[in-house]
């Protein structure tokens, strides 16, 4: 009897949120386990063991795929269904139609990757779903856009608190990105094979238009969401500046569309078109900081949190990596610092200070704020949400400085030349410089995978807690009742 | 002067403002792509795969080649000493989807056709550290092991047609190929023969080193030798093409 308490008479829908949370650490801990595994193919090759499968070339969307969609996108998806109850303080639209939500995200990430081993792919990078997936994604998307507008709809409150609208321009750009990158002929009905509508300069165009947003709206502009809640939440104090909110707001939804062609400098893309981009990048440092800047100040006045609070701790450091990396971003994108840095590992290094450092600190942050309200408890242990930071935070140092080393001075050696005027360097010496670098960097992912570990034990032992407090409560119920 | 607080209040507002202010960027970098003729180079010699190249390249997509070899040089000394002329949009004009890519864990692959013999593509594709000792590669030995499927060639082709690929399956296609492109470029576009004409290249060439089968590796191969071959700069001088950029 007790249990049908959890069904829909209550409140707010949490059990949407448990399973999301749930399947991010699930997918986190396999996305960033293939990670350290390709990591370690690149420095030892053999580990490919010419099974076709798990090859390098097809496991790397698979890693990317299973943390950007998989932990990224589950994610978002139970943040952003917690944080519109809350804000709203209404309950979810249509649990059925957020169990689709559900269902149909896993269903799409699964088939993703599995196909991906096999050998399906679009060969968009981060949009290597082919056809049918995709399909099945945008009905996914329109589910979830409906949910959280009905949601908004049935608010109690007058306003749409700010994290709402970072959630909201999250959504409908994900739509748009989603529907215009993947358009496609498919071979046949029963085939997966398909050819983008698209080619060459317009194709690479849409590709990186795509490509950049991703990481604008799925992986900033929607963890921002998730700041605005939980920092503020987690500091118990009011967000530092609301009016930094609106003009932050609208300034990163308009400049980040217009960012992408900065993959595509010094290519047969127009000059106009990657100048162009290269000056909204520059552009785009003053509402990133903007972000950063409000939620490091939403502290002030209690710095002390930080030294008593790992989650607090989780938070900031998110926040003072995505300051970084947003200015690290613009750096990479002024046309002669990306001649040495594109087409190296310093690019994989700069995503991952903003996929390791901002986004998945400020989930880990935002989740172990979650997990215990969720489950009506306290966490487990906040001694090892310690042990996780750190193993996290020296990860994340290990990877970013190795890979700063390594395509720093590839990027040199390619370009230097003797004294004959001819290339100091063939392009094997420079992979042969590589090895010790991609060492470290595999060195530091595995750091950031056991941290994880230590989470999800963390996670279960919660969960275990909770469901003993739970019988015992009953328990005591059960004798009063029958006391009386 | 409208107040911030009116979007703040209003789901649907806030909606559509955020549709305008996210479409604005995309419209105006990209839209303008497909109408700017100068976008394109005007040059002879670019053409269509030929079916036994389409299925390598469709072989070069399934193995992820694209996330550690880039297509796409760029106008540097140090690039032009090690793998030639800058790469022209116009190079990958028919190439759906393009596979400029965004790493270089390999070398630059965009003219790779005609550099190194078939044997030296089939011994590094088999084993790379037997040809580069410190390479970093995978081994592809399925490569040579599986037979090639061509099954589904001319559908495959047909789909590249409708998005603007002149293959040709009608007369009157076929003519203009043969304006384009000279008779014998033509008759590799044509869908109808499309199994008969990736046989006899396979065969022709005999690319794997085994005259018995058609195999992934005699595809693959095929697709190597011909990238960044299409282009005669010789015909060129350089500030024709700077004009375009």
């Amino acid at each position: 009897m007790a249990h049908a308490a959890t069904g829909s008479s209550e409140q707010y829908n949490y059990d949407i949120i448990r399973k999301f949370t749930l399947m991010a650490l699930v997918w986190g801990l396999l996305g960033m386990s293939v990670g350290v595994y390709i990591a370690s193919e690149l420095a030892w090759p053999f580990l490919n063991l010419d099974i076709p499968q798990i090859t390098f070339g097809r496991l790397r969307p698979v890693h990317t795929t299973l943390v950007i969609f998989g932990f990224g996108g589950s994610a978002l998806f139970a943040t952003s269904y917690y944080v519109v109850q809350r804000t709203c303080q209404t309950r979810l639209y249509s649990d059925m139609l957020a169990t689709f939500t559900f269902w149909g995200w896993q269903l799409a990430v699964g088939l993703g990757a599995l196909s991906y081993m096999l050998g399906h792919t679009q060969s968009r990078e981060y949009a290597e779903f082919e056809w049918p997936i995709d399909l099945l994604i945008a009905v996914v998307w329109v589910a979830y856009f409906w949910v959280y507008v009905q949601t908004l709809k049935r608010r109690s409150q007058p306003h749409i608190y700010v994290a709402n609208w970072f959630y909201m321009a999250f959504i409908l750009a994900t739509a748009i990105l989603h529907i215009f990158n993947n358009l496609a002929v498919p071979v046949d009905l029963f085939s997966m094979k398909s050819y983008s509508l698209f080619s060459g300069v317009q194709d690479a165009m849409t590709q990186w238009w795509y490509g950049h947003n991703a990481v604008g709206f799925f992986l900033t502009a929607a963890f921002l969401g998730m700041m605005y809640y939980f920092v503020p939440k987690q500091a118990g104090r009011p967000v530092y500046s609301y009016r930094l909110s609106i003009v932050h707001f609208w300034a990163l939804s308009f400049l980040y569309m217009w960012v992408g062609a900065h993959h595509l400098h010094w290519t047969a893309l127009p000059d106009w078109t990657s100048t162009l981009a290269a000056t909204f990048s520059i552009m785009l440092l003053l509402p990133s900081w903007g972000g950063m800047i409000n939620g490091i100040m939403t502290l002030s006045g209690a710095w002390e949190k930080l030294r008593t609070d790992p989650i607090m701790l989780f938070l900031i450091t998110a926040l003072s990596f995505y300051g970084m990396s947003t200015f690290e971003g613009p750096m990479m994108s002024l046309k002669s610092v990306n001649a040495l840095s594109h087409y190296t590992d310093w690019t994989i290094g700069h995503v991952h200070s903003g996929a390791l450092g901002w986004v998945a600190m400020v989930s880990f942050g935002s989740f172990y704020h979650l997990i215990p309200r969720l489950y009506d408890t306290r966490l487990y242990s906040t001694r090892l949400v310690y042990v996780h930071f750190w193993l996290a935070t020296i990860g994340i140092l290990l990877y970013i400085t190795s890979m700063w080393v390594a395509g720093i001075f590839q990027g040199l050696m390619l370009r230097s030349f003797d004294e004959f005027g001819s290339l100091a360097y063939t392009f094997v010496e420079t992979v042969a410089f590589l090895h010790k670098p991609y060492v470290v960097r595999a060195l530091g992912g595995a750091f950031f995978v056991s941290g994880v570990v230590v989470m999800a034990y963390n996670a279960l032992m919660t969960l275990r807690k909770a469901r003993v407090e739970a019988a015992e409560l009953e328990a005591k119920l059960a004798a009063k009742m029958a006391r009386a | 002067m409208i107040k911030h607080e009116s979007i703040e209040t209003n789901a649907g507002l806030l909606i559509i403002l955020t549709m305008i202010v996210i479409s604005i960027g995309g419209l105006v970098e990209i839209v303008p792509l497909f109408y700017i003729n100068t976008t394109v180079e005007k040059v002879e010699g670019v053409r269509p795969y030929s079916p036994l190249e389409l299925r390598g390249r469709d072989i070069y997509q399934r193995e992820g080649c694209y996330l550690c070899h880039s297509q796409m040089i760029r106008p540097f000394r140090d690039e032009w000493l090690r793998y030639g002329h800058y790469s022209l949009a116009a190079e990958s004009k028919y190439d759906h989807p393009f596979q400029w890519g965004s790493k270089r864990t390999g070398p630059d692959l965009a003219r790779v056709g005609g550099k190194y013999s078939n044997e030296w593509h089939v011994a590094h594709l088999l084993n790379p550290r037997s040809v580069v000792p410190q390479s970093i590669m995978p081994n592809y030995p399925w490569l040579l092991e599986t037979d090639l499927d061509y099954s589904d060639i001319a559908e495959r082709m047909r789909a590249l047609k409708k998005t603007g690929v002149p293959y040709s399956e009608t007369q009157e296609e076929y003519d203009r190929n043969v304006a384009e492109f000279g008779a014998e470029v033509a008759d590799k576009l044509d869908i109808l023969n499309a199994e008969e004409n990736l046989m006899k290249q396979a065969l022709d060439n005999d690319y794997d080193g085994q005259r018995s089968r058609v195999t992934e590796m005699d595809a693959l191969v095929a697709y190597l030798q011909v990238l960044g071959t299409m282009v005669d700069f010789s015909k060129y001088n350089e500030g024709y093409f700077t004009e375009f950029r």
